[in-house]
Protein backbone atom coordinates (compact mmCIF):
# COMPACT_ATOMS: atom_id res chain seq x y z
CA UNK A 1 0.00 0.00 0.00
CA UNK A 2 1.50 3.48 -1.06
CA UNK A 3 2.51 5.64 1.84
CA UNK A 4 1.30 8.56 3.52
CA UNK A 5 1.16 11.46 6.01
CA UNK A 6 -0.88 11.33 8.83
CA UNK A 7 -2.55 14.04 10.73
CA UNK A 8 -5.31 14.38 13.33
CA UNK A 9 -7.72 17.20 12.94
CA UNK A 10 -8.96 18.57 16.57
CA UNK A 11 -11.30 21.10 15.42
CA UNK A 12 -13.62 21.43 12.31
CA UNK A 13 -12.32 24.49 11.16
CA UNK A 14 -8.71 22.80 11.66
CA UNK A 15 -9.53 19.38 9.18
CA UNK A 16 -11.12 21.58 6.83
CA UNK A 17 -8.30 23.64 6.58
CA UNK A 18 -5.96 20.87 5.65
CA UNK A 19 -8.47 17.71 3.69
CA UNK A 20 -10.92 17.71 1.18
CA UNK A 21 -13.35 14.95 0.69
CA UNK A 22 -10.82 13.76 -2.33
CA UNK A 23 -7.68 14.24 -3.84
CA UNK A 24 -4.24 14.34 -2.27
CA UNK A 25 -5.30 15.07 1.43
CA UNK A 26 -8.25 13.16 2.41
CA UNK A 27 -10.41 12.79 5.62
CA UNK A 28 -10.59 9.59 7.41
CA UNK A 29 -13.92 8.62 9.11
CA UNK A 30 -14.77 4.97 9.09
CA UNK A 31 -12.41 3.91 6.52
CA UNK A 32 -14.55 1.71 4.85
CA UNK A 33 -14.81 3.12 1.66
CA UNK A 34 -11.31 5.12 1.86
CA UNK A 35 -8.77 2.33 2.69
CA UNK A 36 -10.48 -0.07 0.74
CA UNK A 37 -9.69 2.21 -2.51
CA UNK A 38 -6.18 2.86 -1.09
CA UNK A 39 -5.37 -0.53 -0.88
CA UNK A 40 -6.47 -0.71 -4.53
CA UNK A 41 -4.75 2.18 -5.10
CA UNK A 42 -8.00 3.42 -6.70
CA UNK A 43 -7.66 6.78 -4.34
CA UNK A 44 -3.88 8.23 -4.30
CA UNK A 45 -3.73 9.88 -1.16
CA UNK A 46 -0.55 11.31 -0.28
CA UNK A 47 -2.17 12.38 3.45
CA UNK A 48 -4.62 11.40 5.59
CA UNK A 49 -6.23 13.98 8.07
CA UNK A 50 -8.71 11.88 10.92
CA UNK A 51 -11.76 13.37 11.93
CA UNK A 52 -12.67 10.79 14.39
CA UNK A 53 -11.51 12.64 17.47
CA UNK A 54 -13.61 15.50 16.56
CA UNK A 55 -16.78 16.44 18.76
CA UNK A 56 -19.57 15.69 16.22
CA UNK A 57 -20.86 12.49 17.55
CA UNK A 58 -24.56 13.49 18.42
CA UNK A 59 -27.86 12.80 17.75
CA UNK A 60 -29.67 15.64 18.75
CA UNK A 61 -33.92 16.54 18.03
CA UNK A 62 -34.36 20.48 17.27
CA UNK A 63 -37.35 22.32 18.42
CA UNK A 64 -38.92 22.76 15.09
CA UNK A 65 -39.07 18.90 14.64
CA UNK A 66 -35.99 18.18 12.86
CA UNK A 67 -33.20 15.79 13.57
CA UNK A 68 -29.54 16.82 13.75
CA UNK A 69 -27.00 14.13 13.66
CA UNK A 70 -23.33 14.61 13.47
CA UNK A 71 -21.08 13.33 10.75
CA UNK A 72 -19.01 10.54 12.62
CA UNK A 73 -22.41 8.86 14.34
CA UNK A 74 -21.45 5.34 13.66
CA UNK A 75 -24.62 4.29 11.12
CA UNK A 76 -25.72 1.24 13.88
CA UNK A 77 -25.76 4.17 16.44
CA UNK A 78 -28.32 5.76 13.71
CA UNK A 79 -30.20 3.12 13.04
CA UNK A 80 -30.72 1.62 16.63
CA UNK A 81 -31.45 5.32 18.10
CA UNK A 82 -34.68 5.64 19.74
CA UNK A 83 -35.81 8.71 17.84
CA UNK A 84 -34.61 7.25 14.52
CA UNK A 85 -36.27 4.44 14.87
CA UNK A 86 -39.59 6.19 16.22
CA UNK A 87 -40.03 9.15 13.93
CA UNK A 88 -37.81 7.18 10.46
CA UNK A 89 -38.44 3.99 10.53
CA UNK A 90 -37.62 3.60 7.06
CA UNK A 91 -33.94 5.57 7.79
CA UNK A 92 -33.61 2.64 10.53
CA UNK A 93 -34.60 0.14 7.89
CA UNK A 94 -32.38 1.48 5.28
CA UNK A 95 -29.24 1.36 7.50
CA UNK A 96 -30.07 -1.89 8.78
CA UNK A 97 -30.16 -3.20 4.92
CA UNK A 98 -26.65 -1.84 4.50
CA UNK A 99 -23.36 -3.49 4.48
CA UNK A 100 -22.94 -5.43 7.48
CA UNK A 101 -22.82 -5.52 11.60
CA UNK A 102 -18.76 -4.71 11.77
CA UNK A 103 -18.57 -2.45 8.97
CA UNK A 104 -22.30 -0.35 10.38
CA UNK A 105 -20.29 -0.26 13.42
CA UNK A 106 -17.42 1.57 11.88
CA UNK A 107 -19.06 3.64 8.91
CA UNK A 108 -20.22 6.73 9.91
CA UNK A 109 -23.03 9.31 8.30
CA UNK A 110 -21.08 11.49 6.00
CA UNK A 111 -18.95 9.01 4.90
CA UNK A 112 -22.22 6.87 4.12
CA UNK A 113 -23.11 10.13 1.76
CA UNK A 114 -19.75 10.38 0.59
CA UNK A 115 -18.97 6.57 -0.35
CA UNK A 116 -17.92 5.63 -3.97
CA UNK A 117 -19.54 3.54 -6.30
CA UNK A 118 -18.88 -0.18 -7.03
CA UNK A 119 -18.37 -0.72 -10.23
CA UNK A 120 -15.51 -2.99 -10.96
CA UNK A 121 -13.61 -0.92 -13.91
CA UNK A 122 -13.83 1.91 -11.11
CA UNK A 123 -12.17 -0.49 -8.36
CA UNK A 124 -9.74 -2.09 -11.03
CA UNK A 125 -7.60 0.59 -11.31
CA UNK A 126 -6.91 -0.32 -14.72
CA UNK A 127 -9.64 -0.36 -17.19
CA UNK A 128 -11.39 3.08 -19.02
CA UNK A 129 -13.10 4.64 -16.99
CA UNK A 130 -13.76 8.15 -16.40
CA UNK A 131 -14.94 8.70 -12.52
CA UNK A 132 -11.08 7.53 -12.03
CA UNK A 133 -9.06 8.98 -14.99
CA UNK A 134 -11.61 11.49 -16.16
CA UNK A 135 -11.57 11.48 -20.09
CA UNK A 136 -10.67 7.93 -20.47
CA UNK A 137 -13.98 6.55 -21.25
CA UNK A 138 -16.32 4.49 -19.82
CA UNK A 139 -15.74 0.52 -19.48
CA UNK A 140 -18.68 -0.49 -18.00
CA UNK A 141 -20.67 0.44 -21.15
CA UNK A 142 -20.68 -2.26 -23.64
CA UNK A 143 -18.61 -4.22 -20.68
CA UNK A 144 -20.46 -5.91 -17.65
CA UNK A 145 -23.09 -3.88 -16.28
CA UNK A 146 -25.72 -5.95 -14.38
CA UNK A 147 -25.67 -5.37 -11.02
CA UNK A 148 -24.30 -1.85 -10.01
CA UNK A 149 -25.17 -0.15 -12.95
CA UNK A 150 -27.87 2.30 -13.33
CA UNK A 151 -30.54 3.24 -15.73
CA UNK A 152 -31.98 6.15 -14.89
CA UNK A 153 -30.03 9.30 -14.03
CA UNK A 154 -27.06 8.19 -16.59
CA UNK A 155 -24.78 9.45 -19.09
CA UNK A 156 -22.60 8.56 -22.53
CA UNK A 157 -20.07 9.10 -19.59
CA UNK A 158 -20.69 6.59 -16.63
CA UNK A 159 -23.24 4.80 -15.46
CA UNK A 160 -22.36 3.76 -12.45
CA UNK A 161 -25.20 3.41 -9.41
CA UNK A 162 -24.95 5.42 -6.30
CA UNK A 163 -24.52 2.69 -3.76
CA UNK A 164 -26.12 3.85 -0.66
CA UNK A 165 -29.33 2.74 1.32
CA UNK A 166 -28.90 5.45 3.72
CA UNK A 167 -29.41 8.41 0.98
CA UNK A 168 -32.12 6.72 -0.33
CA UNK A 169 -34.01 6.95 2.56
CA UNK A 170 -32.60 10.14 3.34
CA UNK A 171 -34.01 11.59 -0.35
CA UNK A 172 -37.06 10.85 0.84
CA UNK A 173 -37.27 12.15 3.97
CA UNK A 174 -35.30 15.58 3.05
CA UNK A 175 -32.75 17.17 4.64
CA UNK A 176 -29.68 19.57 4.82
CA UNK A 177 -26.02 18.93 4.90
CA UNK A 178 -24.74 21.54 7.26
CA UNK A 179 -20.49 22.04 5.37
CA UNK A 180 -17.73 23.74 7.59
CA UNK A 181 -15.37 25.31 4.74
CA UNK A 182 -12.53 27.87 4.83
CA UNK A 183 -14.77 30.39 4.88
CA UNK A 184 -17.71 29.18 7.82
CA UNK A 185 -20.56 27.07 7.25
CA UNK A 186 -22.77 26.33 4.77
CA UNK A 187 -25.62 24.31 4.23
CA UNK A 188 -26.79 22.57 0.85
CA UNK A 189 -29.92 20.71 0.79
CA UNK A 190 -29.72 16.90 0.74
CA UNK A 191 -31.11 17.02 -2.90
CA UNK A 192 -29.11 18.63 -4.25
CA UNK A 193 -25.77 17.32 -2.57
CA UNK A 194 -24.85 14.75 -5.07
CA UNK A 195 -24.68 15.10 -9.05
CA UNK A 196 -25.94 13.03 -11.86
CA UNK A 197 -22.46 12.06 -14.03
CA UNK A 198 -23.29 14.05 -16.97
CA UNK A 199 -20.11 14.73 -18.81
CA UNK A 200 -17.93 15.21 -15.47
CA UNK A 201 -18.69 11.51 -13.75
CA UNK A 202 -15.76 12.85 -11.67
CA UNK A 203 -17.42 15.39 -10.03
CA UNK A 204 -19.98 13.39 -7.78
CA UNK A 205 -20.87 15.78 -5.16
CA UNK A 206 -21.45 19.32 -4.32
CA UNK A 207 -18.15 19.69 -1.92
CA UNK A 208 -16.25 22.21 -2.21
CA UNK A 209 -12.37 21.40 -2.12
CA UNK A 210 -11.66 21.68 2.06
CA UNK A 211 -15.61 21.80 2.67
CA UNK A 212 -16.02 19.21 5.12
CA UNK A 213 -19.45 17.83 6.49
CA UNK A 214 -19.84 18.51 10.23
CA UNK A 215 -23.96 17.53 10.56
CA UNK A 216 -27.06 16.00 8.22
CA UNK A 217 -30.43 17.45 9.36
CA UNK A 218 -33.49 15.62 8.55
CA UNK A 219 -36.31 17.62 7.93
CA UNK A 220 -39.37 17.02 10.57
CA UNK A 221 -40.93 13.64 10.27
CA UNK A 222 -44.32 13.85 8.28
CA UNK A 223 -47.46 13.76 11.09
CA UNK A 224 -49.74 10.91 10.73
CA UNK A 225 -47.50 9.17 7.99
CA UNK A 226 -46.42 5.59 6.49
CA UNK A 227 -42.57 4.48 5.91
CA UNK A 228 -40.66 2.31 5.03
CA UNK A 229 -37.46 0.88 3.32
CA UNK A 230 -37.42 -2.44 0.88
CA UNK A 231 -34.06 -4.06 -1.03
CA UNK A 232 -34.30 -6.12 -3.58
CA UNK A 233 -30.54 -7.80 -4.00
CA UNK A 234 -29.37 -10.98 -5.05
CA UNK A 235 -28.71 -12.82 -2.05
CA UNK A 236 -30.84 -12.12 1.49
CA UNK A 237 -27.97 -10.31 3.01
CA UNK A 238 -24.78 -8.13 2.90
CA UNK A 239 -25.35 -7.48 -0.82
CA UNK A 240 -25.62 -4.06 -2.67
CA UNK A 241 -29.28 -3.27 -3.96
CA UNK A 242 -30.33 -4.23 -7.52
CA UNK A 243 -33.21 -1.96 -6.75
CA UNK A 244 -34.54 -0.10 -3.46
CA UNK A 245 -37.49 2.05 -2.24
CA UNK A 246 -37.98 4.35 0.10
CA UNK A 247 -41.78 5.10 0.92
CA UNK A 248 -42.89 7.54 3.12
CA UNK A 249 -46.93 7.58 2.63
CA UNK A 250 -50.08 9.58 4.33
CA UNK A 251 -53.88 8.97 3.91
CA UNK A 252 -56.67 11.05 4.46
CA UNK A 253 -60.07 10.06 4.55
CA UNK A 254 -59.09 6.88 2.09
CA UNK A 255 -57.02 8.66 -0.69
CA UNK A 256 -53.01 9.71 -0.56
CA UNK A 257 -52.60 13.47 0.68
CA UNK A 258 -48.58 13.14 0.27
CA UNK A 259 -46.47 10.77 -0.93
CA UNK A 260 -42.31 10.93 -1.27
CA UNK A 261 -40.87 8.00 -3.22
CA UNK A 262 -37.13 7.63 -3.92
CA UNK A 263 -35.41 4.68 -5.35
CA UNK A 264 -32.04 2.83 -5.04
CA UNK A 265 -29.61 0.25 -6.83
CA UNK A 266 -31.44 1.55 -10.11
CA UNK A 267 -30.04 5.46 -10.61
CA UNK A 268 -26.75 7.08 -10.67
CA UNK A 269 -28.02 9.38 -7.03
CA UNK A 270 -30.34 8.49 -4.44
CA UNK A 271 -33.50 9.04 -6.76
CA UNK A 272 -36.27 10.80 -6.01
CA UNK A 273 -39.75 9.87 -8.00
CA UNK A 274 -41.63 12.81 -7.97
CA UNK A 275 -43.66 13.03 -11.08
CA UNK A 276 -44.92 9.43 -9.93
CA UNK A 277 -45.44 11.64 -6.43
CA UNK A 278 -47.72 13.86 -8.05
CA UNK A 279 -49.52 11.22 -9.89
CA UNK A 280 -50.59 9.62 -6.90
CA UNK A 281 -51.86 12.84 -5.06
CA UNK A 282 -55.67 12.62 -4.25
CA UNK A 283 -55.70 9.00 -5.59
CA UNK A 284 -57.29 6.07 -3.83
CA UNK A 285 -54.40 3.32 -3.55
CA UNK A 286 -55.28 0.57 -5.34
CA UNK A 287 -52.73 -2.11 -6.83
CA UNK A 288 -53.21 -0.57 -10.46
CA UNK A 289 -52.91 2.83 -9.33
CA UNK A 290 -49.25 2.07 -7.67
CA UNK A 291 -48.60 -0.07 -10.78
CA UNK A 292 -48.72 3.07 -12.92
CA UNK A 293 -47.15 5.06 -10.55
CA UNK A 294 -43.89 2.38 -11.24
CA UNK A 295 -44.31 2.84 -14.59
CA UNK A 296 -44.13 6.55 -14.24
CA UNK A 297 -40.66 6.09 -11.81
CA UNK A 298 -39.16 4.32 -14.09
CA UNK A 299 -39.59 6.37 -17.40
CA UNK A 300 -36.76 7.37 -19.41
CA UNK A 301 -34.85 4.26 -18.10
CA UNK A 302 -32.11 3.66 -20.81
CA UNK A 303 -30.81 0.08 -19.81
CA UNK A 304 -27.76 -1.78 -20.88
CA UNK A 305 -27.17 -5.56 -22.73
CA UNK A 306 -27.22 -6.84 -18.75
CA UNK A 307 -29.76 -4.76 -16.86
CA UNK A 308 -33.08 -4.09 -18.50
CA UNK A 309 -34.29 -6.57 -16.05
CA UNK A 310 -33.62 -3.69 -13.53
CA UNK A 311 -36.87 -1.45 -14.93
CA UNK A 312 -39.47 -3.72 -14.03
CA UNK A 313 -37.40 -4.60 -10.87
CA UNK A 314 -37.95 -0.57 -9.98
CA UNK A 315 -41.11 -0.59 -10.55
CA UNK A 316 -41.82 -3.84 -8.32
CA UNK A 317 -39.95 -2.68 -5.64
CA UNK A 318 -42.20 0.55 -5.24
CA UNK A 319 -45.36 -0.86 -6.11
CA UNK A 320 -44.46 -3.91 -3.01
CA UNK A 321 -43.49 -1.00 -1.09
CA UNK A 322 -47.30 1.13 -1.03
CA UNK A 323 -49.16 -1.94 -1.35
CA UNK A 324 -47.67 -3.20 2.00
CA UNK A 325 -48.16 0.34 3.35
CA UNK A 326 -51.27 1.36 2.41
CA UNK A 327 -53.00 -2.01 1.28
CA UNK A 328 -52.53 -3.84 4.23
CA UNK A 329 -55.75 -5.83 4.38
CA UNK A 330 -55.49 -6.35 0.58
CA UNK A 331 -52.30 -8.14 0.86
CA UNK A 332 -52.61 -10.21 3.67
CA UNK B 1 -2.20 -56.95 19.78
CA UNK B 2 0.16 -57.88 17.25
CA UNK B 3 3.89 -55.66 17.65
CA UNK B 4 2.97 -53.87 14.22
CA UNK B 5 -0.29 -52.66 15.56
CA UNK B 6 1.51 -51.50 18.77
CA UNK B 7 3.52 -49.34 16.77
CA UNK B 8 1.02 -48.00 14.47
CA UNK B 9 -0.85 -47.17 18.44
CA UNK B 10 2.09 -45.30 19.67
CA UNK B 11 1.75 -42.75 16.44
CA UNK B 12 -2.10 -42.27 17.24
CA UNK B 13 -2.59 -38.85 19.00
CA UNK B 14 -4.71 -39.88 22.41
CA UNK B 15 -8.34 -38.26 22.56
CA UNK B 16 -6.44 -36.17 25.37
CA UNK B 17 -4.11 -34.40 23.00
CA UNK B 18 -6.86 -34.19 20.43
CA UNK B 19 -9.05 -32.11 22.74
CA UNK B 20 -5.99 -30.25 23.96
CA UNK B 21 -5.16 -29.17 20.62
CA UNK B 22 -8.96 -28.00 19.60
CA UNK B 23 -9.33 -26.16 22.63
CA UNK B 24 -5.77 -24.21 21.67
CA UNK B 25 -7.17 -23.39 18.49
CA UNK B 26 -10.58 -22.08 19.92
CA UNK B 27 -8.03 -19.60 22.36
CA UNK B 28 -5.56 -18.42 20.20
CA UNK B 29 -7.01 -18.99 16.36
CA UNK B 30 -5.43 -21.61 14.22
CA UNK B 31 -1.87 -19.80 15.12
CA UNK B 32 0.39 -22.29 16.45
CA UNK B 33 3.26 -22.26 18.51
CA UNK B 34 3.55 -18.06 18.51
CA UNK B 35 -0.16 -17.78 20.14
CA UNK B 36 1.04 -20.83 22.37
CA UNK B 37 4.12 -19.22 23.64
CA UNK B 38 2.30 -16.02 24.07
CA UNK B 39 -0.21 -17.70 26.63
CA UNK B 40 2.94 -17.84 28.70
CA UNK B 41 3.90 -14.36 28.58
CA UNK B 42 0.88 -12.76 28.76
CA UNK B 43 -0.22 -13.36 32.45
CA UNK B 44 3.35 -11.45 33.35
CA UNK B 45 2.70 -8.81 30.58
CA UNK B 46 -1.05 -8.08 32.50
CA UNK B 47 0.51 -7.82 35.60
CA UNK B 48 3.35 -5.23 34.38
CA UNK B 49 0.60 -3.35 32.47
CA UNK B 50 -0.76 -2.14 36.21
CA UNK B 51 2.06 -0.18 36.24
CA UNK B 52 3.21 0.89 32.87
CA UNK B 53 3.40 -0.33 29.81
CA UNK B 54 5.12 -3.23 27.89
CA UNK B 55 7.63 -1.18 25.40
CA UNK B 56 7.62 -3.05 22.11
CA UNK B 57 9.82 -0.10 20.59
CA UNK B 58 12.00 1.68 23.05
CA UNK B 59 13.82 4.06 20.18
CA UNK B 60 11.36 7.14 18.79
CA UNK B 61 9.71 6.65 15.95
CA UNK B 62 11.25 7.12 11.89
CA UNK B 63 10.68 9.32 9.92
CA UNK B 64 6.59 8.29 8.24
CA UNK B 65 6.04 6.26 12.06
CA UNK B 66 3.57 7.32 15.05
CA UNK B 67 4.48 6.05 18.58
CA UNK B 68 1.04 4.61 19.86
CA UNK B 69 -0.12 3.05 23.00
CA UNK B 70 -2.53 0.09 22.17
CA UNK B 71 -4.25 -1.89 25.24
CA UNK B 72 -4.34 -5.09 23.39
CA UNK B 73 -6.34 -7.76 25.93
CA UNK B 74 -5.94 -6.03 28.63
CA UNK B 75 -2.07 -5.77 27.87
CA UNK B 76 -0.99 -1.60 27.26
CA UNK B 77 1.83 -1.76 24.47
CA UNK B 78 3.80 1.30 23.32
CA UNK B 79 5.13 0.72 19.96
CA UNK B 80 6.14 2.43 16.50
CA UNK B 81 4.34 2.14 13.26
CA UNK B 82 4.17 3.16 10.15
CA UNK B 83 1.20 6.14 9.12
CA UNK B 84 0.09 3.35 6.69
CA UNK B 85 -0.36 0.31 8.42
CA UNK B 86 -3.28 -1.54 8.75
CA UNK B 87 -4.48 -2.54 12.58
CA UNK B 88 -5.12 -6.05 11.64
CA UNK B 89 -1.16 -6.80 10.18
CA UNK B 90 0.41 -4.47 13.02
CA UNK B 91 -1.32 -7.65 15.80
CA UNK B 92 -0.43 -10.09 13.33
CA UNK B 93 3.46 -8.79 12.26
CA UNK B 94 4.11 -6.68 15.11
CA UNK B 95 2.61 -8.26 18.55
CA UNK B 96 2.49 -11.78 17.01
CA UNK B 97 -1.33 -12.08 17.92
CA UNK B 98 -2.38 -14.09 14.73
CA UNK B 99 -5.07 -15.44 15.76
CA UNK B 100 -7.16 -12.37 14.22
CA UNK B 101 -6.98 -13.78 10.59
CA UNK B 102 -7.23 -11.88 6.92
CA UNK B 103 -9.20 -13.27 4.41
CA UNK B 104 -10.16 -10.75 2.03
CA UNK B 105 -8.49 -7.45 3.40
CA UNK B 106 -11.80 -5.21 1.80
CA UNK B 107 -14.01 -5.95 4.39
CA UNK B 108 -16.03 -8.14 2.76
CA UNK B 109 -15.15 -11.36 4.68
CA UNK B 110 -15.24 -10.59 8.59
CA UNK B 111 -12.05 -12.84 9.37
CA UNK B 112 -10.60 -9.86 10.53
CA UNK B 113 -13.19 -9.08 13.36
CA UNK B 114 -12.05 -8.02 16.44
CA UNK B 115 -13.46 -5.52 19.51
CA UNK B 116 -12.12 -2.18 19.74
CA UNK B 117 -13.38 -0.70 23.03
CA UNK B 118 -16.30 -2.70 23.18
CA UNK B 119 -17.44 -2.90 19.07
CA UNK B 120 -16.48 -5.51 16.66
CA UNK B 121 -15.01 -4.08 13.59
CA UNK B 122 -13.20 -4.92 10.33
CA UNK B 123 -9.57 -4.23 11.73
CA UNK B 124 -8.06 -4.88 7.69
CA UNK B 125 -10.29 -1.32 7.19
CA UNK B 126 -8.39 0.74 10.39
CA UNK B 127 -5.16 1.73 10.30
CA UNK B 128 -3.27 1.38 13.59
CA UNK B 129 -2.33 5.15 14.26
CA UNK B 130 -5.94 5.99 14.31
CA UNK B 131 -6.35 3.79 17.11
CA UNK B 132 -3.98 5.37 19.26
CA UNK B 133 -5.38 4.96 22.97
CA UNK B 134 -7.69 2.21 22.14
CA UNK B 135 -8.86 -0.98 23.94
CA UNK B 136 -8.57 -3.71 21.85
CA UNK B 137 -9.41 -7.63 22.26
CA UNK B 138 -8.64 -10.23 20.06
CA UNK B 139 -9.57 -13.95 20.28
CA UNK B 140 -6.38 -14.66 22.11
CA UNK B 141 -7.96 -12.10 25.02
CA UNK B 142 -11.21 -13.99 25.80
CA UNK B 143 -10.15 -17.19 27.79
CA UNK B 144 -9.97 -16.00 31.23
CA UNK B 145 -7.30 -18.30 33.31
CA UNK B 146 -7.61 -20.49 30.85
CA UNK B 147 -10.96 -21.17 30.82
CA UNK B 148 -13.19 -20.46 27.47
CA UNK B 149 -15.03 -17.90 26.84
CA UNK B 150 -18.63 -19.44 26.60
CA UNK B 151 -18.59 -18.44 23.22
CA UNK B 152 -15.69 -20.53 22.50
CA UNK B 153 -16.64 -23.31 24.31
CA UNK B 154 -20.18 -23.56 22.47
CA UNK B 155 -18.01 -23.21 19.70
CA UNK B 156 -16.04 -26.37 20.64
CA UNK B 157 -19.46 -28.39 21.88
CA UNK B 158 -21.00 -27.46 18.75
CA UNK B 159 -18.01 -28.29 16.10
CA UNK B 160 -18.95 -25.00 14.77
CA UNK B 161 -16.22 -24.96 12.08
CA UNK B 162 -14.15 -26.91 9.48
CA UNK B 163 -11.07 -25.75 8.20
CA UNK B 164 -10.83 -23.10 11.23
CA UNK B 165 -9.78 -19.61 8.70
CA UNK B 166 -13.45 -17.73 9.36
CA UNK B 167 -13.59 -19.33 13.37
CA UNK B 168 -11.33 -15.98 15.46
CA UNK B 169 -13.68 -13.58 13.06
CA UNK B 170 -17.14 -15.65 14.11
CA UNK B 171 -16.36 -15.88 17.38
CA UNK B 172 -15.72 -12.38 18.07
CA UNK B 173 -18.79 -11.66 16.02
CA UNK B 174 -20.80 -13.93 17.90
CA UNK B 175 -19.63 -12.16 21.38
CA UNK B 176 -20.46 -8.71 20.47
CA UNK B 177 -23.91 -9.78 19.93
CA UNK B 178 -24.71 -11.54 22.21
CA UNK B 179 -24.20 -8.50 24.49
CA UNK B 180 -26.09 -6.43 22.22
CA UNK B 181 -29.74 -5.61 23.38
CA UNK B 182 -30.52 -4.02 19.58
CA UNK B 183 -29.68 -6.82 17.94
CA UNK B 184 -32.77 -9.43 18.32
CA UNK B 185 -32.50 -12.88 19.72
CA UNK B 186 -34.00 -15.18 17.53
CA UNK B 187 -32.58 -17.07 14.96
CA UNK B 188 -33.44 -15.02 12.02
CA UNK B 189 -31.82 -12.33 13.77
CA UNK B 190 -28.43 -13.76 15.06
CA UNK B 191 -28.52 -14.81 10.84
CA UNK B 192 -29.00 -11.20 9.95
CA UNK B 193 -26.55 -9.82 12.64
CA UNK B 194 -23.42 -12.33 11.84
CA UNK B 195 -24.11 -12.11 7.86
CA UNK B 196 -20.98 -10.29 7.84
CA UNK B 197 -18.75 -13.66 8.50
CA UNK B 198 -17.99 -15.80 5.30
CA UNK B 199 -17.50 -19.55 6.08
CA UNK B 200 -16.29 -20.73 2.89
CA UNK B 201 -16.85 -24.20 4.01
CA UNK B 202 -20.39 -23.73 4.97
CA UNK B 203 -20.63 -24.38 8.74
CA UNK B 204 -23.23 -21.64 8.84
CA UNK B 205 -25.85 -24.15 10.68
CA UNK B 206 -23.23 -25.10 13.58
CA UNK B 207 -22.20 -21.71 13.67
CA UNK B 208 -25.75 -20.67 14.33
CA UNK B 209 -26.41 -23.46 17.01
CA UNK B 210 -23.01 -22.58 18.81
CA UNK B 211 -24.09 -18.94 19.27
CA UNK B 212 -27.56 -19.56 20.24
CA UNK B 213 -26.36 -22.14 22.69
CA UNK B 214 -23.88 -19.91 24.21
CA UNK B 215 -26.73 -17.12 24.95
CA UNK B 216 -28.11 -19.77 27.01
CA UNK B 217 -24.34 -20.04 29.04
CA UNK B 218 -23.78 -16.58 29.03
CA UNK B 219 -27.39 -16.18 31.16
CA UNK B 220 -26.42 -19.18 33.63
CA UNK B 221 -23.57 -17.44 34.05
CA UNK B 222 -24.68 -13.63 35.11
C1 LIG C 1 -18.06 -5.13 1.82
C2 LIG C 1 -18.86 -3.87 1.88
C3 LIG C 1 -20.23 -3.93 1.72
C4 LIG C 1 -21.00 -2.76 1.77
N1 LIG C 1 -22.35 -2.85 1.60
C5 LIG C 1 -23.10 -1.71 1.64
C6 LIG C 1 -24.51 -1.74 1.44
O1 LIG C 1 -25.10 -2.80 1.25
N2 LIG C 1 -25.19 -0.58 1.47
C7 LIG C 1 -24.57 0.61 1.71
O2 LIG C 1 -25.25 1.64 1.75
N3 LIG C 1 -23.23 0.69 1.88
C8 LIG C 1 -22.50 -0.44 1.85
N4 LIG C 1 -21.14 -0.35 2.02
C9 LIG C 1 -20.49 0.96 2.04
C10 LIG C 1 -20.39 1.57 3.42
O3 LIG C 1 -21.69 1.94 3.86
C11 LIG C 1 -19.49 2.79 3.29
O4 LIG C 1 -18.20 2.34 3.03
C12 LIG C 1 -19.48 3.63 4.56
O5 LIG C 1 -20.75 4.16 4.83
C13 LIG C 1 -18.48 4.77 4.42
O6 LIG C 1 -18.38 5.45 5.64
P1 LIG C 1 -16.98 5.66 6.37
O7 LIG C 1 -17.23 6.45 7.59
O8 LIG C 1 -16.29 4.36 6.56
O9 LIG C 1 -16.23 6.53 5.28
P2 LIG C 1 -14.68 6.71 4.95
O10 LIG C 1 -14.19 5.51 4.24
O11 LIG C 1 -13.93 7.15 6.13
O12 LIG C 1 -14.79 7.92 3.94
C14 LIG C 1 -15.36 7.79 2.66
C15 LIG C 1 -15.14 9.07 1.87
O13 LIG C 1 -15.86 10.14 2.46
C16 LIG C 1 -15.01 11.18 2.83
N5 LIG C 1 -15.54 11.71 4.08
C17 LIG C 1 -15.77 11.01 5.23
N6 LIG C 1 -16.30 11.82 6.16
C18 LIG C 1 -16.42 13.04 5.59
C19 LIG C 1 -16.92 14.30 6.05
N7 LIG C 1 -17.36 14.46 7.29
N8 LIG C 1 -16.89 15.35 5.18
C20 LIG C 1 -16.44 15.19 3.92
N9 LIG C 1 -15.95 14.04 3.44
C21 LIG C 1 -15.95 12.97 4.27
C22 LIG C 1 -13.63 10.58 2.94
O14 LIG C 1 -12.63 11.51 2.70
C23 LIG C 1 -13.69 9.52 1.85
O15 LIG C 1 -13.44 10.08 0.60
C24 LIG C 1 -20.36 -1.51 2.00
C25 LIG C 1 -18.98 -1.46 2.18
C26 LIG C 1 -18.23 -2.60 2.13
C27 LIG C 1 -16.74 -2.52 2.33
S1 LIG D 1 -19.71 3.23 -15.05
FE1 LIG D 1 -18.70 5.05 -14.19
S2 LIG D 1 -17.44 4.17 -12.62
FE2 LIG D 1 -17.92 2.46 -13.99
S3 LIG D 1 -16.31 2.42 -15.58
FE3 LIG D 1 -17.94 3.72 -16.35
S4 LIG D 1 -17.22 5.77 -15.72
FE4 LIG D 1 -16.13 4.34 -14.43
S1 LIG E 1 -9.97 -9.55 6.03
FE1 LIG E 1 -11.13 -7.95 6.90
S2 LIG E 1 -13.12 -8.36 6.21
FE2 LIG E 1 -11.94 -9.84 5.10
S1 LIG F 1 -14.63 -23.12 8.88
FE1 LIG F 1 -13.59 -22.95 6.98
S2 LIG F 1 -14.15 -20.92 6.38
FE2 LIG F 1 -15.44 -21.26 8.07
Amino acid sequence: MRTFDYVRADSSAQAAKQGSSQGAEVFLAGGTTLLDLVKLDVMKVEQIVDINRLPLKQIEPLSDGRLRIGTLVSNTELATHPLVRERYPLLSQALLAGASTQLRNKATTGGNVMQRVRCNYFRDGISACNKREPGSGCAAIGGLSRSVHAVLGTSEQCIATHPSDMCVAMAAIGAQVTVQGPNGLRDIPFADFHLLPGDSPWREHALQPHELITHITLDAPLAGSQSAYLKLRDRASYQFALASSAVIVRLESGRIAEARLALGGVATKPWRATEAERFLMGKRPSLALFNQAGELAMRGAVTTEHNAFKVPLGQQVLVRNLRDLTLQEASA
Amino acid sequence: MTDSSKTVNTFTPTVEAIETSRRNFLKFGASGAAAVTLSGVLPGMAAQALAQPAVIDAHTPKAGERRIRLTVNGVAQELNVATNAILLDVLRDRLQLTGTKKGCDHGQCGACTLLVNGVAINSCLSIAVQHDGDAITTIEGLAQNGTLHPVQEAFWEHDAYQCGYCTSGQIMSAVAILQDPAIGRDDASVREAMSGNICRCGAYKNILAAVQSARGKMARVG
